[in-house]
């Protein structure tokens, strides 16, 4: 009685936490931080279908995160868009580029997969550079104006925390919505055992194909969300790096899971804000802790809490003990 | 002892003993597979009748895996057809022949280690079910009527094999034996014409070869061709209703188990001079 009643406490304390967040913190400096992490834990539950679920390597999140974002600028700043049409076509851009090289790519076997997909995020960036009468080139897109819902403004730095918790919670949703469905059993089917999928009848190539396609399609979504709260875009942001940073958030956070890539997405950006009275030791923290946790923790950290975690059986244990 | 409790839980079987033999749901013509110099199977020529229970032995490396997969579409034969429910297969993808009506287990059992028993029943029926992107985001009724009968046919299944206990257990934590029992429920939840088994009784103990025959009955009398690969002959024996040998991918006899137990070809090739066969 007096358990259930703690947890409903705790949900409630981290819900009000999450709410008042924004107030809580000091300056815009801050917010703009949360911000952020909030928008690359989007591109990471992108990124978690192909490599979580499916099981298979891409490096070439934030290139379908830099075409979001810079599909959705210029539709806006160059055709005169507004937010609200160009936001799905910059999923729909960034998912088509998920199929184009999804075709060829996923024929190779991982580590040869893994390579293309270095290629195409390396690729689309040098188009963003290059390709100077579309993409405004290396100086970016400026001026990209803020979202509108309405005649509401979202141009504050609090009022774009509200905005993209939202958003975040209905990535999650539908996280949550495709795990527990046909959809995600094919998906994960797929990462254990593609011969045995293949004769139960789930097709290989669609199924792959469809998991890029939908990774690309929320790191396109992340990218119109990135433009049009950060009001500039430039290709550095979506480079090779950036991939790897993604990868690893997925991965720390916990791959295969709903709530992971989130954790491993908020913890990896605000762990250099954090860290920051280290001065220029903190990367070396951040790297030491994100080697332990893959030896302590390899299936993430999110799997901490999982029943049979380190904490989950801590708890477990504590609920047994207190109804005795 | 052990069928006692078989039947305890399944109610008395009723063994199918008409002679006649029904039309070919299977054909393989003069198939070949040549992996560069090495011919793994060589001019074969099978057919598998509707509704019966056909056993391919032969010594290890006799070629069976291989002809297996290539019914399966594994592998596409050098020369040869395939011809299933009447139409040519040999080529066709493996998921493709899959929804055609052909199931299959792994010699190697191959199951989803992380997913549980239930789930991995449950992706029997991926060609079944029908759940599209937008039923499954918006959580439509109709999604929530597909997911819950995909979950209770996959629990009639997992009793039907003795194990509804284990359905929200992972795979890999399950026995050899559950697992294997797991695959042809997986095998079973496509709802398949025919079902292929590669060594289903490998590795299993008396008492769960005892339960694993029943089991091979009653999917038997379901109506579902069975064609399987066995080494343990006292299984065949008392399953097959047809028996196929090979041998260095050759076929080298074809009948009932009565000949082939006193083929003299069989018996030097397959099981040395002695015809230990006879002491069943």
């Amino acid at each position: 009685m007096k358990n259930r009643l703690l947890q409903k406490l705790a949900w409630a304390l981290l819900l009000g936490v999450l709410l008042v967040l924004p107030h809580l913190l000091p300056n815009n400096y801050y917010r703009g931080v949360v911000n952020l992490s909030l928008i690359y834990a989007i591109v990471a539950m992108g990124l978690n279908f192909i490599y979580g679920y499916t099981g298979y390597i891409s490096f070439a999140q934030a290139g379908f995160f830099g075409v979001g974002a810079y599909t959705s600028a210029l539709l806006v700043v160059d055709a005169h868009w507004g937010f609200w049409s160009a936001l799905p076509i910059a999923g729909l851009a960034a998912a088509a580029c998920g199929v184009a090289i999804g075709i060829p790519a996923l024929k190779l076997s991982s580590h040869y997969l893994a390579m293309a997909t270095i290629g195409f995020g390396i690729i689309i960036q040098m188009v963003m550079q290059n390709w100077e009468r579309l993409t405004h080139g290396a100086s970016g897109v400026h001026d990209i104006p803020s979202i509108t819902i309405g005649t509401y403004n979202v141009d504050s730095a609090v009022g774009q925390y509200y905005f993209l918790l939202g958003f975040l919670a209905l990535a999650m949703f539908v996280t949550w919505a495709i795990d527990n469905s046909k959809l995600g059993r094919s998906f994960k089917a797929v990462r254990e055992d593609e011969i045995a999928a293949s004769s139960a009848g789930i097709d290989l190539t669609f199924t792959k194909v469809f998991s890029f396609a939908l990774s690309a399609f929320f790191g396109g979504v992340g990218g119109s969300l990135y433009a049009h709260t950060s009001s500039y875009i430039s290709p550095d942001t979506f480079s090779f790096d950036q991939s790897i940073v993604l990868f690893t958030m997925v991965l720390v956070g916990g791959a295969g899971t709903v709530c992971g890539p989130v954790i491993g997405a908020i913890g990896l950006t605000l762990a250099p804000e954090l860290l920051r009275f280290l001065k220029e030791y903190y990367m070396a923290l951040v790297g030491v802790g994100i080697v332990l946790i893959m030896i302590y923790m390899p299936q993430g950290v999110v799997h901490l809490f999982s029943q049979d975690g380190r904490v989950g059986r801590w708890l477990q244990s504590v609920k047994q003990r207190s109804t005795r | 002892m052990a069928e006692e409790t078989y039947a305890a839980r399944h109610g008395s079987v009723q063994v199918n003993s008409d002679g006649g033999d029904g039309p070919p749901l299977l054909q393989l013509d003069n198939v070949s597979m040549i992996f560069g110099g090495l011919r793994a199977v060589d001019r074969l020529t099978l057919e598998v009748c509707t509704g019966k229970i056909h056993a391919l032995i032969g010594p290890n490396g006799a070629g069976k895996t291989t002809v297996l997969n290539i019914i399966s579409g594994f592998y596409k034969p050098t020369e040869g057809l395939v011809r299933f429910n009447g139409q040519t297969i040999q080529g066709f993808d493996s998921a493709k022949i899959a929804g055609m009506g052909m199931a299959r287990t792994f010699q190697n059992v191959r199951l989803f280690k992380e997913l549980t028993a239930l789930e991995n029943v449950q992706i029997g029926m991926h060609r079944i079910i029908k759940e599209g992107l937008a039923e499954t985001v918006f959580r439509t009724p109709a999604f929530r009527r597909a997911e819950l009968r995909s979950a209770e046919k996959a629990k009639e299944l997992l009793a039907e094999i003795g194990l509804q206990d284990k359905a929200t257990v992972k795979a890999r934590n399950l026995s050899y034996g559950q697992q294997k029992l797991i695959e042809i429920a997986r095998a079973l939840a496509q709802d398949p014409k025919q079902i292929l088994l590669d060594e289903p009784a490998a590795g299993l103990n008396e008492t769960e070869t005892t339960d694993l025959v029943h089991l091979v009955r009653i999917v038997r009398d379901r109506g579902i061709t069975i064609l399987l690969i066995e080494h343990n002959m006292n299984f065949v024996m008392s399953l097959a209703d047809r028996i196929t040998v090979l041998n260095f991918g050759r076929k080298i006899a074809d009948g009932a188990p009565g000949e082939i137990v006193s083929n003299e070809e069989v018996i030097q090739a397959y099981l040395g001079r002695r015809p230990s066969l006879r002491s069943t």
